[in-house]
């Protein structure tokens, strides 16, 4: 009953959603206050049903009910309540409902706090979010619904792969999803603004929170999964550029991008058609991560072709949207006219190049990733692309990217004056410098590429702080005069330092744990020991461990310095090699510890016979420092989305319009 | 209108078609570094008891068209395929052989007995070496041969229905292909 | 790792996650030994998704990483064991594919994108002051002028 319940909610929030998508949208063109003030009604209506539906779905969830097809393929009975309530999206059709339901959340939020923005642009971006939830809809009611039912209702659920039964897993694909829909919004504000033919800095600084609030969802939900697998996975791998990660990668490069440029059209009101075509490509690769992905297309040609519906709908839905809206913006981007002039070495300058380097990125990771589908189709050749391809091209390609990141944030609008700015960064500069030659002598014989980034790394770490320090005039001024211009810094502005300080602190992690991991491997008896870097491994005991729904042996390992006349501290490790009831399946939960140089990743493998054991050992150099990177960075799109100029409670066009030349 | 403007539009296009090829196009499942190429040098023994193993020049058979079938008695799509085995082993002017991937030859052979032994002769590959010779990435894997150069490789069982469509062409037209 | 939840990926991963196993024919030397690893890295582990035959436990993994270390004592440069692995599976066992014809684009289009992005940029900052000083009206503006000159503009 409930399910049908959920069926029938399903087809409301359809209904509304075509409302929505069609009457704002004459209304605007027409002038028709009424029909556009339809918008925020349907909006609201249809989130509530779209809501009513992912509840029936939960509930359903909560109470194994195995009628429901999805729920016995992915569900059981027995599994923690957390890992019943995930299982919702944890599927191609649940996540589908997720999805259209933060859709639907978006386009309501949009019509309640749009109250300042005139109102046939919001009538128009509700419209237009309206129509890719009718996508939505349909693809679930005609080829994937969730609700379907079983003719033959099983007694159990065939239970949700134990590896996937992790916390991490539990908030990562929700965060993604975040992420990807609320590109939505910044499609749809992007798709209005055509229609309208008027982009300016008012258009921008509406955008601007959405595009933060995606970017910050997606950030979490892509380091969240990298989290996931360094720990879950056993050999403390994070990034594997799999065709599934850079899925979630590329639309976060663009919205990287879509970041800056958004910025110079807000403040210079120029940049604008190149904004909007960003706002567009973010989305169609939110798309795509959603889609294709789901489909297996990128992975499995044959996964595909398995369910040709399916993958036809998906291919006529990608060409109507993605292809409607390029067309949309080749006929009416021109209406938007190029406003400030600038210098060559300008701010603006900067941004450019930043949006140039991450466009080139994004276009080698959508490429390298097609390129194995692309050679055995063209070409009848299976070829693979992988980490050792893209760690190579990225760590050139980023060079330049992470320069301009140095020198941008220096840069004034208009015309900046470089010369200053190397004068300024002189003492930095030649900290970076030193600390790259001190890496490249410490590990003399080595490759040279570590010594460089971290060089880079640390001109770029320094240079962040330095421009703070510039802005609140450190040493200029009075201390506390400093102090009481570091507190009236504006929040966006500090989420620009934080950004790119938390960014370098990142990429000093992974320069350190990709180039000086190492690892020691070795089957142990009780009592025998190993070394690893400057740690010493010895086997103390292994002993059987039951969980709720999982039997594991549980390594006690002792660890202590190498050199036994050494002072340090010694500590207990405790690896575990789980098998879980539901499905003859073993997962490593490694032991890490944790410090600021370097993680000790610790695995205890399957019993060698003998009372002997296979123990793995990895020292990853400044892994920690990635995390803490990136939270900084996530910190920092928080702080600057507080921003009070710019929540999505949003200012009046007139008071930002000031200075702008309108078209005619 | 500018030109430029539709440029976007062009590349989607472009990758939407490309897309579309692609998926029609039916891809490859064979890497086919070894087609075309000599067989590798091998010499394997045979399941114990029984006969003689396996080594390249049994390969060489200039009168036949000679099948190699990768198999092992822990592989299920082994058991699916055995009947068109069987099929091919009865063929004129065919040779089939079997090398046993990483199996125990008592498995091997209790194996054989129960669903019968369509092989001519049997090498028994215990390290899986030979296996990456032949650049096999698991069983059950068959190569078609002539004149000791391979001609054909297919990756998993061979289907009854492959048999018919895929398998006896390739045979009749490298039987023809030197009479002619 | 694959983290977006796909059963027919994580079908494969889970089989390799499973069993820890260790290497027991590790290279006594760590400079061999991490040359071995390096290579290792590089090499496809051709029954799994996307994994190198070093994140892999896979049986054939573990064959390959054997055959490597098998012919780094034996005295085989890179080059040779690369191609030891390539005329047995082709270019599809290496991650890092081969620079040839199949593999144009993929290597040097991120060049030619760079300079064409930068062309672009670069034309964007030159041209920009001379076509806002003294860009000819167009016909739109140009009678829209009109329309305020003759003072019945709205």
């Amino acid at each position: 009953m409930i399910a049908e319940l959920g069926h029938y909610f399903l087809v409301l929030a359809l209904g509304l959603a075509v409302i929505q998508a069609i009457f704002p949208m004459i209304g605007a063109a027409q002038g028709s206050a009424r029909m556009m003030m339809l918008g925020q009604p349907a909006a609201y209506g249809q989130f509530f049903f779209s809501l009513l539906a992912f509840l029936a779905l939960t509930y359903s969830y909560l109470i194994s009910d195995f009628s429901v097809a999805v729920i016995a393929r992915n569900s059981h009975s027995l599994k923690p309540l957390l890992y019943k309530i995930s299982g919702v999206w944890g599927n191609h059709e649940g996540s589908l409902l997720f999805w259209v339901m933060f859709l639907a959340l978006f386009g309501a939020m949009v019509a309640y706090f749009g109250r300042g923005l005139p109102k046939s642009l919001r009538a128009r971006v509700l419209s237009v979010q309206a129509m890719v939830g009718i996508g939505f809809y349909l693809f679930m009611l005609l080829t994937s619904n969730p609700f379907d039912r079983l003719a033959d209702v099983p007694f159990e659920g065939n239970g949700l792969n134990p590896l996937l039964q992790d916390p991490g897993l539990v908030f990562h694909p929700p965060f993604l999803y975040l992420g990807y829909v609320g590109l939505s919004v910044v499609f749809s504000f992007a798709i209005a603004a055509l229609i309208e033919g008027r982009v300016d800095p008012a258009w921008a600084r509406w955008v601007r929170p959405w595009t933060l609030l995606a970017w910050v969802f997606l950030t979490i939900g892509i380091v969240l999964g990298s989290w996931w697998a360094y720990y879950e996975l056993g050999w403390g791998g994070w990034w594997a550029w799999d065709p599934v990660e850079n899925a979630s990668f590329m639309p976060w490069l663009v919205a990287t991008a879509l970041l800056h440029s958004a910025i110079v059209v807000e403040k210079r009101d120029t940049l604008k058609s190149w904004t909007i075509l960003l706002a567009i490509i973010a989305f169609s690769f939110s798309l795509l991560g959603t889609f294709i992905v789901r489909s297996g297309i990128i992975t499995s040609v044959h996964a595909f072709a398995t369910d040709p519906e399916r993958g036809l709908y998906i291919l006529v839905f990608l060409a109507l949207v993605i292809g409607g809206s390029l067309l949309l913006f080749a006929i009416r981007s021109d209406k938007l006219q190029a406003g400030g002039l600038f210098a060559p070495i300008s701010r603006e300058s900067g941004l450019m190049i930043n949006n140039l380097f991450l466009s080139v990125a994004t276009a080698v990771v959508l490429y390298g990733t097609m390129h194995p589908l692309l050679s055995d189709a063209f070409f009848g050749v299976k070829s693979s692309v992988g980490a050792p391809f893209f760690n190579l091209v990225f760590s050139l390609l980023m060079i330049p990217l992470v320069v301009t990141m140095v020198y941008g944030p220096h840069l004034k609008w208009k015309r900046a004056d470089i010369k200053g700015i190397n004068q300024r960064l002189m003492a930095v500069t030649g900290i970076a410098l030193l600390a790259g030659l001190m890496t490249f002598y410490a590990t003399y014989g080595g490759a040279i590429m570590p010594a460089v980034w971290i060089g880079i790394g640390v001109w770029l770490l320094l240079s962040s702080l330095q421009e703070l320090s510039n802005r609140i005039k450190l040493f200029q001024v009075p201390f506390k005069d400093s102090m009481s211009r570091l507190r009236r810094q504006p929040r966006s502005s500090w989420g620009m330092t934080l950004g790119h300080f938390g960014f370098a602190v990142g990429l000093l992690g992974i320069v350190g744990t990709s180039a000086w991991t190492i690892e020691a491997q070795k089957v142990m008896g009780l009592g025998e020991d190993m070394t690893i870097g400057d740690y010493r491994l010895t086997l103390k005991d292994v002993i059987p461990v039951a969980g709720p729904n999982y039997t594991a042996v549980r390594g006690i390992i002792s660890v202590s310095p190498k050199n036994a006349e050494e002072n340090g501290k010694s500590f207990m490790a405790y690896p575990e090699t789980r098998t879980y009831v539901s499905s003859p399946i073993t997962t490593t939960e490694g032991d890490v510890k944790t410090t600021m140089a370097g993680d000790l990743f610790v695995v205890i493998g399957e019993s060698q016979g003998q009372g002997r054991w296979g123990i793995r050992a990895y020292y990853k150099p400044m892994q920690v420092w990635f995390w803490i990177g990136t939270t900084i960075v996530v910190l920092g799109g928080l702080i600057s989305l507080s921003d009070r100029r710019y929540r999505i409670g949003t200012p009046q066009r007139q008071k930002a319009s000031r200075k702008v030349k309108h078209a005619p | 209108m500018p030109l430029k403007r539709f440029l976007p539009l062009f590349v989607f296009a472009g990758i939407l078609i490309a897309f579309m090829i692609g998926l029609s196009l039916k891809p490859s499942e064979i890497p086919s570094a070894l087609i075309d190429k000599p067989v590798p040098d091998f010499s394997l023994p045979p399941l114990q008891g029984d006969g003689i193993g396996l080594s390249t020049e049994d390969l060489l058979d200039p009168e036949n068209i000679v099948i190699v079938n990768f198999f092992a008695s822990w592989c299920g799509p082994c058991r699916v395929e055995h009947p068109a085995l069987e099929l091919l082993s009865k063929l004129d002017g065919v040779k089939l052989h079997g090398i046993a991937y990483k199996d125990r030859p008592k498995n091997s052979l209790s194996f054989l007995k129960s669903l019968g032994n369509p092989y001519d002769k049997i090498g028994t590959d215990l390290k899986g070496r030979v296996a990456i010779d032949w650049g096999v990435t698991g069983t059950p894997e068959t190569f078609i041969i002539k004149n000791g150069i391979i001609r054909y490789q297919h990756i998993g069982p061979i289907h009854q229905i492959q048999v018919e469509d895929r398998i006896l062409p390739i045979i009749r037209n490298l039987q023809q292909e030197g009479t002619s | 790792m694959k983290f977006l939840l796909i059963p027919i990926l994580f079908m494969t991963l889970v089989l390799n996650a499973g069993a820890i196993g260790v290497d027991k024919d590790r290279l006594q030397d760590p400079e061999q030994e991490a040359r071995a690893q390096h290579l290792m890295k590089q090499l496809r582990c051709l029954v799994c998704q996307n994994q190198s035959i070093v994140e892999s436990d896979a049986e054939l993994a573990q064959d390959l990483r054997a055959i490597v270390r098998e012919q780094i004592s034996a005295g085989k440069t890179d080059p040779e064991i690369f191609k030891f692995m390539t005329t047995r599976y082709g270019d599809w066992v290496l991650l890092k594919p081969p620079f040839n014809s199949a593999t144009v684009i993929l290597w040097l289009g991120p060049i030619a994108l760079l300079l064409v992005g930068g062309f672009l940029i670069f034309r964007t900052i030159r041209r920009k002051p001379e076509q806002d000083i003294a860009r000819p009206l167009t016909a739109a503006e140009e009678k829209h002028l009109e329309k305020i000159i003759k003072g019945d503009n709205q």
